[in-house]
């Protein structure tokens, strides 16, 4: 693979010279790399810097606030950031969070990508807790499979109630946005109307299900803790197809060129509908699985009692990620150590945490705030065009 | 001679990265009419908007009337006197032609505006400067022409003794022309300054004393226009002497690829925008449609490639209706298409140089397998049609936004030309684009026609469809009045009757562009 790449940017300078000279010294030889992904340019190298700046003045925020609020700061401080790394048990807690951040964060870079701004993420993976619950419990198949087939149904829901939004976004422009923020509300209740009408345990105190039929759990990775195999093989395939459909099939093609453009889809003859209705199937049934798996890995029985959140939290991971299903995993990695690092930090110093929703919102804004660094980006922007003309007047 | 306006090294970077504006220093004096002349994309807007105060350079000193100053927004070169008559008009439909002007700085009498003083000023200011017009029109009702004249008034009203106009006859009818350059005249006598832009030679000669030439960002120096010829300013302007001349042998058409019969198209407030057009393309031919903005061509060519819905007749594509399917379909059948609007159609300016030119091709066995992409053959045809189309980037992963005008054109034509066509409907192929790559573009397109494709050219440049086409249908109020089948009899007068309405065909002459039956 690497042979063939650096053999083939080579013949393309034999073939073009004058692009040699062209070329950003900082950048190396073009056509590296390679394939359909986003375009490598000033303005990505700046996205990088402006994430790693926006990280590092949320982080820098949150010092700050520590140091104003804990009698301990420096211990605090080491609580937070280091603290998930220091014990098995933190960085398996860090681990458990980041599986269904992974899950949500795909779902919700699915349709990102496409431009929809489907939210309905949060209400799936309620829902697909709550299919996966029921086929837990009412159905009887053998060990290795019984997860997966409840996992799968989960799935199918998911890309139904994914579909609502999307069919009625595309046959008559009804904001999908505002859709999939009510069908969260009816995800929810319809869940918790079939678990309380039908399925809920009388014998427990709280509003739960039966116990789950054993077979249907997952395995544990590690007896201990609650990770486990099947959730880690499945969040990683999901990354992986995601990946692959996204960047290297034309159905994902159509799905990125939509994010960027719909005109312009429409009129190159890309499919359309497709882009709309597909990215936002695909999204619900990654979601609903993420349900599934989470309810499978961490419960023995049906427990929510309200909206997990995963959903919204999948909108941070993917906006970390540029929707790209690729970095999905390090951003839930990010988003869950600041959590466990939040949560260690106010069982030991009393710190609350929901310091990291402040670091959280910090980055956040930074990050989607068009403007920030906006004086930066146009200084690189100005350097590259003036250089450009210094050496389109040398060679002329 | 006493300046009034001096402008130092200033350099105007776009967030896209277009070096727009390149180290130019212009001298204005006081009491001129100072053209700006250059071709499309040469930096003129560009200049303009950062002396009204739209644009914020990155370098460069700006002196009025000797004093350095920083224009920061539209209202501080109103207070330094500068005042703009913008291409796209910034009147309000709804309001009377006084409230317009008055619009901002209304008098008043108690809250409300008072509209008697308002159509005292207007009428005051008009009689001035004889710039006639009726202060209790409707501006919804009054003609372009009209409402430029507001827009002069406007900034007078304001104080604006240095009036930028920004192609101002661009819009307008021969008639209206002659009438602004007799009120920019009477205006230069009252004491006035004007910076004129146009790229209309003769325009420039009959109207303005200097001229200031700019080319690709930068200024090339202030001449007067006394001595000057025309060929003189047009090769500054382009930086070498401009051939229009297209090689080509004539053609030698074939069979009928796309054939267009009796298409009717109403606007949304029911007036009736193309009339029962009929007209056939055939392989190895140019058939270019010609007609002033407005007359249907925009609609006509919106329908037949799918961007517009609605319309009746029939449009085929070797048997198969276009018209109402969707564009999928007609590009599955074998059409391309080169789009008028680049930036809404053309391109996803956010993504790739090589994802927006294989977007199209995507289903292409050489490019796909069954499930994945073919990302060697992807990476190496990409970046050879990119390198074929002499598109200027660093790389085919260079984002598409940030490239110039010319060459975002260059991503869409080298697009469209590699899909395999046996239809490319070119509509404003060159329009805005810098002379080297529409060259490039027009010899591409005889190139494809040699190969037996048929091409359907739509153009508002009447030198490009003389030299291009083959044979011209034009269109006046939506029904086609001419149809030349040769053209290398015709001359631009003579379109230009047609064109204007002035003169029209028999229906008989008319029904030669229908070979089929
Ligand atoms: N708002 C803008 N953003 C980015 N590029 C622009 C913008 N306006 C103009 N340009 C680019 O700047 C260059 C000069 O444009 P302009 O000043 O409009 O030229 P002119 O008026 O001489 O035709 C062109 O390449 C054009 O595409
Ligand atoms: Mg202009």
């Amino acid at each position: 693979m690497h042979h063939d790449l650096s053999g083939q940017s080579a013949g393309n300078e034999a073939l073009n010279p004058s692009a040699q000279q062209q070329r950003d010294p900082h950048r190396g030889p073009a056509g590296k790399g390679g394939g359909l992904g986003a375009p490598r340019d000033i303005n990505s190298r700046f996205e990088l810097i402006r994430m790693l700046v926006a990280i590092l003045i949320g982080i820098a925020i949150t010092a700050l606030v520590i140091f104003a609020v804990s009698d301990t700061p420096l211990e605090s401080l080491r609580y937070m950031f280091i603290g998930p790394a220091t014990t098995p048990r933190y960085f398996f807690n860090v681990l458990e969070l980041m599986l269904p951040l992974v899950f949500t964060g795909v779902a919700i870079s699915l349709c990102f990508s496409a431009q929809q701004f489907n939210l309905t993420a949060e209400g799936i993976f309620f829902f697909g807790g709550m299919v996966a619950a029921v086929a837990a419990i009412t159905t009887k198949l053998p060990d290795g499979l019984h997860p997966f087939f409840c996992i799968l149904l989960a799935g199918l829901a998911g890309g139904v109630i994914g579909a609502i939004p999307g069919l009625l976004k595309y046959r008559w422009n009804a904001s999908e946005l505002v859709i999939s923020l009510m069908l969260n509300y009816v995800c929810f209740s319809v869940s918790m109307y079939v678990i309380k009408n039908h399925f809920r345990d009388k014998d427990a105190g709280a509003i739960v299900s039966y116990l789950f039929e054993k077979t249907a759990v997952l395995d544990k990775v590690v007896a201990k803790y609650r990770l486990t195999t099947g959730g880690v093989v499945l969040a990683a395939a999901v990354c992986l197809l995601a990946y692959l459909f996204m960047y290297k099939t034309r159905w994902g093609f159509s799905v990125r060129a939509a994010g960027a453009n719909m005109n312009f889809t429409r009129y190159t003859g890309l499919n359309v509908a497709f882009a709309v209705i597909g990215s936002q199937v695909l999204s619900g049934v990654v979601a609903g699985m993420g349900g599934a798996v989470e309810m499978l890995s961490m419960f023995t029985r049906f427990q929510w009692a309200a909206l997990t959140g995963y959903g919204w939290d999948g909108v941070i991971v993917a906006i970390f990620a540029r929707n790209n299903p690729r970095h999905v995993p390090l951003a839930a990695l990010f988003l869950a150590y600041l959590r466990i690092g939040a949560d260690i930090m106010m069982r030991r110093t009393g710190v609350q945490m929901e310091i990291v929703k402040v670091i959280q919102a910090i980055m956040i804004v930074l990050l989607v705030a068009e403007s920030f660094l906006a004086k930066t980006r146009h200084r690189m922007v100005v350097r590259e065009a003036t250089r450009e003309s210094i050496v389109a007047e040398e060679v002329a | 001679m006493e300046e009034i306006l001096r402008v130092e090294h200033l350099t105007k970077v776009y967030e896209n990265g277009i070096l727009a504006n390149d180290n130019v220093s212009i001298s204005v004096n006081r009491g001129e009419i100072h053209a700006i002349c250059g071709e499309n994309g040469a930096g003129k807007s560009t200049l303009m908007k950062v002396l009204f105060g739209l644009e914020q350079p990155e370098q460069g000193d700006i002196f009025v009337k000797g004093e350095p100053v920083r224009i920061q927004s539209p209202s501080a070169a109103i207070k330094l006197g500068i005042g703009m008559v913008h291409q796209h008009f910034m009147l309000v439909d709804r309001l009377t032609v006084a409230e317009n002007v008055v619009l901002g700085n209304e008098p008043r009498r108690g809250i409300l505006i008072d509209r008697e003083a308002a159509c005292r000023v207007t009428e005051e200011l008009g009689r001035k400067y004889n710039l006639e017009v009726d202060p209790t029109a409707l501006v919804a009702d009054i003609s372009v022409g009209l409402k430029q004249r507001v827009e002069i008034i406007k900034a007078l009203l304001r104080g604006a003794e240095i009036l930028i106009l920004d192609e101002p006859t661009a819009v307008l009818t021969s008639q209206e022309t002659r009438e602004l350059f007799e009120e920019l005249r009477h205006l230069r006598d009252a004491g006035h300054t004007i910076l004129f832009i146009s790229h209309k030679l003769d325009e420039v000669k009959a109207l303005c004393n200097r001229v200031t030439i700019m080319r690709g960002g930068r200024t090339l120096g202030t001449y007067e226009l006394e001595g000057l010829s025309k060929s003189d300013i047009s090769r500054m302007m382009v930086g070498r002497d401009v051939v229009l001349k297209i090689e080509k042998e004539p053609a030698s058409p074939g069979a009928v690829e796309l054939s267009v019969r009796g298409v009717e198209y109403w606007s949304e407030l029911g007036k009736k925008m193309i009339d029962g057009v009929s007209f056939d393309v055939r392989r190895g031919e140019i058939l270019c449609i010609a007609g002033v903005e407005g007359n249907g061509q925009r609609e006509l060519v919106e329908l037949i490639t799918g961007l517009r819905s609605g319309g009746a007749g029939s449009a085929k594509l070797r048997g198969t209706e276009l018209l109402g399917r969707p564009i999928r379909a007609a590009r599955k059948l074998g059409m391309a298409h080169i789009p008028s609007d680049r930036m809404v159609y053309g391109v996803a300016s956010s993504q790739s140089v090589k994802f927006n030119i294989l977007a199209g091709k995507v289903e292409d066995a050489r490019y796909t397998g069954k499930l994945l992409f073919r990302d060697r053959a992807i990476d190496r045809d990409m970046e050879a049609l990119a390198r074929a189309y002499t598109v200027k980037c660093t790389s085919a992963d260079q984002t598409v936004g940030m490239l110039s005008g010319g060459n975002i054109q260059k991503v869409v034509v080298a697009r469209e030309m590699s899909q395999e066509a046996t239809l490319l409907v070119a509509d404003q192929p060159t329009r805005g684009i810098d002379v080297g790559a529409a060259e490039f573009i027009r010899r591409r397109i005889v190139e494809m026609r040699d190969a037996g494709v048929a091409i359907l050219l739509i153009t508002a440049d009447l030198n490009e469809a003389l030299e291009l086409s083959d044979s011209i249908v034009i269109l006046h109020g939506g029904k086609v009045v001419a149809y030349f089948a040769d053209t290398r009899a015709l001359t631009e007068e003579e379109m230009g009757y047609y064109m204007l309405g002035v003169k029209s065909q028999t229906p008989e002459e008319v029904e030669g562009a229908v070979h089929a039956s």
